[in-house]
């Protein structure tokens, strides 16, 4: 077992759920309540990694984040390495690739929040902050720890993206998911067996949690 | 100038009304799909018209000439429907405290406790409106939309779920407050006990106003079809 990799991973996979949420909410609560029509264009561009393949994407970020762009040039030069290669890169990758994941729990969560209560929430002067704060969040918590679930086995999961983007640098750059990739190219079966049966019994009991909490909270509102 | 006048496109018809508010109780009747709940939810702000001005406690708070229009929270009413809305994860005391943590917590208190006496719901200030009858949480919702002192309290048909003797009882305390009322609904007997003035609607039209023995006996007979009595 490449425990360097599977460090890596969790990391990767905290960071990028922390920030999925920070950035997920709003964007899931501006969907959810705008009537600009911008909003299909944001909702149509927050989904897109679910379609596209990770190559794609992989490869535009490579080229988004290297020296040949403004932004790549920016963010070199503010933390004094590329983005690409190094694990503030893997981060910009795994966040854009699995914000579907977060956004479309928490839009169909916040959806979900009876009209009537945020109208009465602005009618006793409740501004936008704590209507989300204080009547959408409690009211659609199960829908904000399935978006931190499923971003976080998504990004445990990743290949795609984080290949292109990251390449192979132990303790730098290399998932889990890469690891089983260099053991395989190794003819490193059962090594590449043990850790493909970790990613898979992660990803799973993460699912079984999800639905048995799915369950309960149905049973209770029974 | 009347208090409102309202242009605004709905599905079926355009809700075209010009009326003003009575000092103390204004019922809006007419029968189910007249543009009786669209006509509250502008006063309320939930909703803005196409064209048209409100004025309400003294001051414009919606002019379209002008595209303005004050905010729900700002407008200093209060909005009771027949679901009355009760915030499911707070208690009762928690939803009255909702639009008054801008004060003192001594203040707040004493105000959650009076609102709450004065509709009979005292006992029920620790329970979430899960564990609230119908009737409990009618009142829970009154207390909690009167708790900031609203000057216009707007009320949407919240008795028509009621049995006789709660609806009755809090019909009663509503009408001992001095406070300015309008009142949605389509109960014939109801509207005939109430001393208000009355706006008939019917296909979002202004048919009728004045005080409800006299509206009401006017148009008995076109009120009865409507009604399907």
């Amino acid at each position: 077992m490449d425990f360097q990799a599977l460090a890596l991973t969790l990391r990767l996979a905290a960071v990028t759920t922390l920030i999925l949420l920070a950035v997920g909410i709003p964007l899931a609560f501006w969907i959810s309540s705008t009537r600009s029509p911008l909003r299909p264009w944001i909702e149509a561009a927050a989904t897109l990694p679910i379609l596209l393949p990770p190559t794609v994407l992989g490869f535009y970020l490579l080229v988004l984040l290297g020296p040949r762009t403004v932004f790549g040039r920016a963010a070199a030069h503010l933390l004094g390495h590329p983005l690409t290669f190094s694990f503030a890169g893997l981060v910009v990758g795994s966040v854009i690739y699995s914000l579907p994941f977060a956004v479309q729990p928490l839009t169909a969560g916040f959806h979900a929040v009876d009209a009537a209560l945020l109208d009465q929430g602005r009618l006793l002067g409740a501004g936008r902050f704590r209507l989300l704060r204080e009547i959408l969040l409690p009211l659609s918590l199960r829908s904000v720890v399935a978006a931190a679930a499923l971003c976080f086995t998504h990004t445990v999961g990743e290949f795609g993206v984080v290949l292109m983007i990251g390449g192979d640098i132990p303790g730098a750059t290399r998932t889990l998911s890469i690891a089983i990739y260099d053991q395989v190219q190794d003819f490193s079966y059962a090594q590449a067996n043990r850790t493909s049966l970790l990613l898979l019994a992660f990803a799973l009991a993460a699912l079984v949690l999800l639905y048995s909490r799915g369950a309960r909270d149905r049973a209770s509102h029974a | 100038m009347p208090d409102v006048s309202i242009r605004h496109r709905l599905d079926r018809f355009t809700l075209d009304v010009e009326f003003s508010l009575a000092n103390h109780w204004t019922v809006i009747f007419g029968p189910s799909g007249a543009g009786k709940s669209t006509l509250l939810r502008m006063l309320a702000g939930l909703t803005n018209p196409d064209f048209g001005r409100i004025h309400l406690a003294g001051r414009t708070v919606c002019d379209s000439a002008q595209s303005f229009a004050v905010a729900p929270g700002r407008r200093s009413v209060g909005f009771v429907t027949q679901q009355p809305a009760l915030f499911p994860h707070l208690t009762v005391r928690e939803n009255v405290a909702f639009g008054i943590l801008h004060f003192s917590r001594t203040a707040r208190a004493h105000r959650i406790a009076e609102m709450l006496r004065l509709f009979g719901a005292a006992s029920l200030v620790d329970r979430r409106p899960a564990q609230l009858s119908g009737g409990e949480r009618q009142r829970v919702a009154l207390a909690r939309a009167l708790a900031p002192g609203p000057q216009l309290l707007l009320l949407d048909e919240p008795l028509a779920a009621l049995d006789d003797s709660s609806a009755h009882d809090i019909l009663s305390r509503l009408l001992a407050l001095d406070l300015r009322v309008v009142y949605v609904s389509h109960d014939l007997t109801e509207i005939w006990r109430l001393p208000a003035h009355v706006v008939l609607l019917e296909n979002g039209r202004v048919k009728a106003t004045g005080p409800p023995h006299q509206v009401l006996a006017e148009h008995r007979d076109r009120l009865l079809q409507l009604l399907g009595i």
